[in-house]
């Protein structure tokens, strides 16, 4: 089912431990998939089938779509994929700034 | 989003790291987080939580706990008066207060920092999420009465996020924390430490002895410090002296005079010097300068490369920066004006205050600089320290840049003295090595600027009055002049 998403919410995978927070993302009707299942707010009781091809998340990495309108910081790593209805959600590159405290 | 998510994700991700250290007692990020909890379970009205102590293991978990709870940290400095400090107290309560003093205010519950149980095994995992007051700093004040900033949670994780990459350090890596926790760039180390993974390791009585020997002792990679410690440590340092293991030095939170980071690249010439420029309000660094641009600067035989070394660098990539001139037209490069910053790390908020944002989010800084021609800021001052004489903006900090090339001046500070011709003229205090003629100095100023900027009253003393972090009571000075 698509909602609207708000950014800080943050949601659970069903298939995995993943665990991402929304940053950014367009005021529109979205579904966000973790592993092929949608992702909701809470963690679930029992784990899913995880679904397709996943190259899984990585804990404090952001993942963003190809022209970045929305972006997401995984806070828990797990085995599947991030993806979102009609769009390509891959890891974004780290801007490294030196340590200033 | 709360800053607490940074603690949970640490716990999470790396648990067993040591997270924080103070003599020869650490504390992993799990067990941060234990403690955390237990501070947040203290909390039984929504009274805030206050921190009147140096730094000990104990401050990353009152600022973690105050965010589980959602409730305002409020850390506050321990060198105030006790005038100062139930002044303060009284705007902060109802609180907790964390503190080894012996404190008597009506809604404040002290809690000694020693005495604090540790087997409370509150769980409090549905912590608020939302746009809630985070952090309440004092100000310090330098100009006036403090006030009270706000950093709500959204300011502080822009920050973080903006700037820190999550598990980004190694775990060999440690930084040196000398700065007090009422001090913003003592908030914003916890914050950033616990995000990238680097053991913070505490200094809670600054001397550069002591911060020398502890590089040593705990093989420390990362420092901040602000511009009087590093000119202590230059003064101090031993030409047998190399600490191999330091890699990294922030500074920040005054004016690093030119000499003095001049002299620790040549002392230190492993290490990356960064100069972080941020305000209380903006949720720590807007600018830097990094160690490319240092060592460019350092090396060049261009005057405007070379300046650079006491430019606060350019803005990082979150943060928008302008320069406005006192009618509000974007200045051009090279021209002196107001700055002023947007950002989502900016607060620009004070209790009792409200925000000082304009319609369109920007927030002026009251600092003085202007940009060279490749965008690096140059910070002349504060807005309030400029001298009107006769209607002519003066900064102080020119007429202090050439002051301080005489031989025998040590120090100077320039400040605005009430004139019955001009309204307002320039007085000069110095701090002499060795006698100085007032002609030697009104000449110097004469030549090099301007009559309008030439002293019309020069006093010595023995040494300037800065705070304990560095920053030059022009107040204070001012005051001294009007008595």
């Amino acid at each position: 089912m698509t909602q609207i998403f708000k950014p800080g919410v943050k949601l659970s995978s069903k298939v995995c431990k993943t665990q991402i927070m929304v940053l950014r993302i367009p005021a529109i009707e979205l579904e966000i998939f973790c592993g092929g299942l949608p992702m909701e707010v809470g963690d679930p009781d029992v784990l899913g089938e995880i679904q397709g091809e996943n190259n899984g998340t990585l804990v404090g990495k952001r993942y963003t779509d190809e022209t970045e309108t929305m972006e997401f910081l995984c806070t828990r790593g797990g085995e599947g994929s991030i993806s979102v209805s009609g769009h390509k959600i891959d890891i974004k590159a780290a801007k490294k700034l030196p340590s200033s405290d | 989003m709360n800053i607490y998510l940074i603690l949970q994700m640490a716990a999470e991700a790396m648990g067993d790291r040591e997270a924080v250290k103070l003599n020869n007692d650490s504390i992993t990020y799990s067990e941060l987080n234990y403690m955390s909890k237990s501070v947040a379970s203290l909390v039984k009205n929504n009274e805030k939580i206050g921190f009147l102590s140096e730094n000990n293991l104990l401050m990353p978990a009152a600022l973690f706990g105050a965010a589980i709870a959602g409730v305002e940290f409020v850390p506050l400095n321990y060198r105030l008066s006790e005038e100062q400090l139930n002044m303060q107290l009284k705007r902060i309560s109802p609180a907790i207060l964390f503190t080894d003093q012996d404190i008597k205010c009506k809604g404040i519950k002290t809690i000694g920092i020693t005495t604090l149980a540790l087997d409370n095994k509150a769980e409090l995992d549905n912590y608020s999420d939302d746009e809630a007051v985070a952090v309440e700093l004092f100000t310090s004040g330098t100009t006036g009465e403090p006030k009270s900033a706000v950093l709500k949670h959204k300011n502080l994780m822009a920050y973080i996020l903006g700037t820190v990459e999550f598990m980004s350090a190694g775990a060999e890596e440690s930084v040196l924390l000398s700065v007090p926790p009422y001090h913003i760039a003592g908030i914003a180390a916890v914050l950033s430490s616990s995000y990238s993974g680097r053991k913070i390791v505490q200094l809670p009585n600054f001397s550069a002895e002591a911060w020398m020997r502890l590089v040593i002792k705990e093989k420390i990679t990362n420092a901040f410090l602000v511009p009087t410690m590093l000119k202590r440590i230059v003064e101090k340092f031993d030409d047998n002296l190399s600490l191999p293991s330091l890699k990294n030095v922030a500074y920040g939170g005054g004016k690093m005079p030119r000499s003095v980071i001049e002299r620790a690249m040549k002392l230190l010439p492993h290490v990356n010097f960064t100069n972080a420029y941020g305000l209380t309000e903006t949720s720590a660094t807007i600018c830097m300068l990094g160690p490319e641009d240092h060592r460019s600067a350092f090396n060049s035989s261009d005057a405007l490369i070379k300046r650079r070394l006491s430019s606060a660098g350019r803005p990082i990539p979150s943060i928008e920066l302008i320069i406005k001139n006192d009618e509000g037209n974007i200045c051009l490069p090279e021209e002196l004006g107001n700055v002023w910053v947007r950002g989502e790390q900016v607060s620009g908020e004070y209790k009792g205050i409200g925000s000082k944002l304009d319609s369109e989010g920007w927030f002026p800084t009251k600092d003085r600089g202007f940009l060279d021609s490749d965008g690096y800021l140059f910070i002349d001052g504060r807005a309030d320290d400029v001298i009107v004489r006769g209607g002519e903006n003066i900064s102080p900090g020119e007429i202090e840049d050439v002051v301080r090339t005489h031989p025998n001046v040590e120090d100077v500070a320039a400040v605005a003295v009430k004139d019955i011709e001009w309204g307002e003229a320039v007085g000069l205090v110095i701090v002499a090595s060795s006698p100085i003629e007032d002609d030697e100095i009104i000449k110097l100023v004469r030549t090099k600027l301007r009559s309008s900027r030439v002293p019309s009253i020069i006093k010595y003393m023995d040494e300037l009055p800065y705070n304990e972090t560095g920053k030059l009571l022009r107040r204070v000075i001012r005051d001294n002049f009007a008595d």
